[in-house]
């Protein structure tokens, strides 16, 4: 319970859910809450920094807008979308969040993620960890002859990049080639044996997207279309996110 | 697979790592498929700096994984990976945790020396390719 009585009435107020609202289709069906609490008993997040779903979703709805938007509770939620699995009204709980994450101005937003999203704008790789496509494609060349050599069996596996009409584009967590490149190549070997025709991209290669965790709308398609790009403008037919 | 791809895709994984593994050696997680809960390495968690909420999200996952008494732990993706096995690490329960495609590689004998960073002892030097 809080300390503090909560006084409503009045005029009605403009409430930032309701602009959460016009952007969803349905509006999220952020009105239709029937508060059973069903979101909150399987919420990993309940109880984190004093919140739940279902209280953060009746804060929004009372309009108690400066509450919500200075809480550090929508980082905390990872926008699992379980609670709209469990919810009888479908209601589209993480895209509330995910909007009210996006109304801290950028700089104050969590310095990792931020710092990540940024370093995916670096260049055209858009990795998470700013390796360029340079990079990239000599970390992958020096693992594979490097297997190529050693192991035999797989003397004719292929890495290719940019592989002009490849079946399947492929992207990449960075943390393998800049932490653990010999975690790239179970994936290879299974590829070489069911004998796929795949390629990375130069540009766009990066699988993960901080951007959107960071809420930045415009950052976050920047990427998207760079990876996508890559992939049309190579002929791939099929991408593959390894994500 | 609950989020992006639901129950079918769920289907077609357990197939796969049932027939890698053997139909015994195959434990599910309570809830699982759609009513599982997520790890919390997702959604930017793990580079936003609020670890102890982080790993106290996670705790009901490493719960889930501990009650099955698994080895091991599939992660689909690296978020997954990375959260889960600190939370093995954290809370003791010292079960491995792996990427599909290393089981599917250490299934088909064909899983490197260097490939084996994930892998505990008990199966580290297990089938090693070219050795």
């Amino acid at each position: 319970m809080s300390d503090k009585v909560v006084k409503l009435g009045g005029k009605k107020k403009s409430r930032f859910m309701d602009k959460v609202m016009q952007l969803l289709p349905e509006g999220g069906n952020l009105n239709l809450c029937l508060t059973c609490g069903a979101c909150s008993s399987g919420c990993p997040a309940t109880g984190l920094d004093g919140m739940d779903p279902r209280k953060f979703l009746r804060m929004a709805a009372l309009g108690m807008d400066a509450e919500i938007l200075k809480s550090d509770w929508p980082w905390m939620c990872t926008q699992c979308q379980r609670c709209i699995y469990v919810c009888p009204m479908k209601i589209d709980i993480p895209q509330l969040v995910y909007n009210v994450r996006g109304t801290r101005p950028r700089e104050e937003r969590p310095k990792g993620i931020l710092g990540s999203c940024d370093m995916a704008l670096k260049n055209d790789s858009c990795s998470a960890m700013g390796a360029s496509p340079e990079d990239f494609t000599f970390v992958v060349e020096d693992v594979l002859e490097e297997y190529q050599e050693a192991q035999p069996e797989f003397k004719d596996m292929q890495a290719p990049i940019d592989k002009q009409g490849a079946t399947f584009f492929l992207n990449q967590n960075s943390r393998e080639p800049v932490t653990e490149p010999d975690e790239m190549v179970p994936l290879w070997k299974i590829l070489h044996l069911v004998s796929a025709d795949w390629t990375y991209g130069s540009k766009g290669w990066g699988g993960e997207n901080y951007c959107m965790f960071l809420a930045d709308n415009d950052s976050w398609e920047h990427i998207v279309r760079t990876t996508a790009k890559q992939a049309d403008d190579l002929g791939c037919k099929i991408y593959l996110n390894t994500e | 697979m609950r989020k992006s791809y639901g129950d079918p895709i769920a289907e077609d994984l357990r197939f796969v790592v049932k027939t890698l593994v053997g139909e015994e050696n195959f434990i599910d997680m309570t809830p699982n498929r759609s009513n599982n809960y997520c790890c919390g390495g997702g959604g930017g968690f793990l580079q936003s700096g609020y670890k102890q909420q982080r790993l106290e999200f996670g705790r009901l996952k490493d719960n889930q994984i501990q009650a099955t008494k698994a080895d091991y732990c599939i992660a689909g993706c690296h978020n997954c990976h990375a959260q889960i096995h600190e939370l093995s690490d954290h809370y003791g329960g010292g079960y491995g945790v792996i990427h599909l495609w290393t089981l599917i590689c250490f299934a088909l004998g064909i899983l490197g020396e260097n490939e084996r960073e994930y892998l505990n002892d008990d199966l580290k030097e297990v089938a090693v390719y070219g050795a």
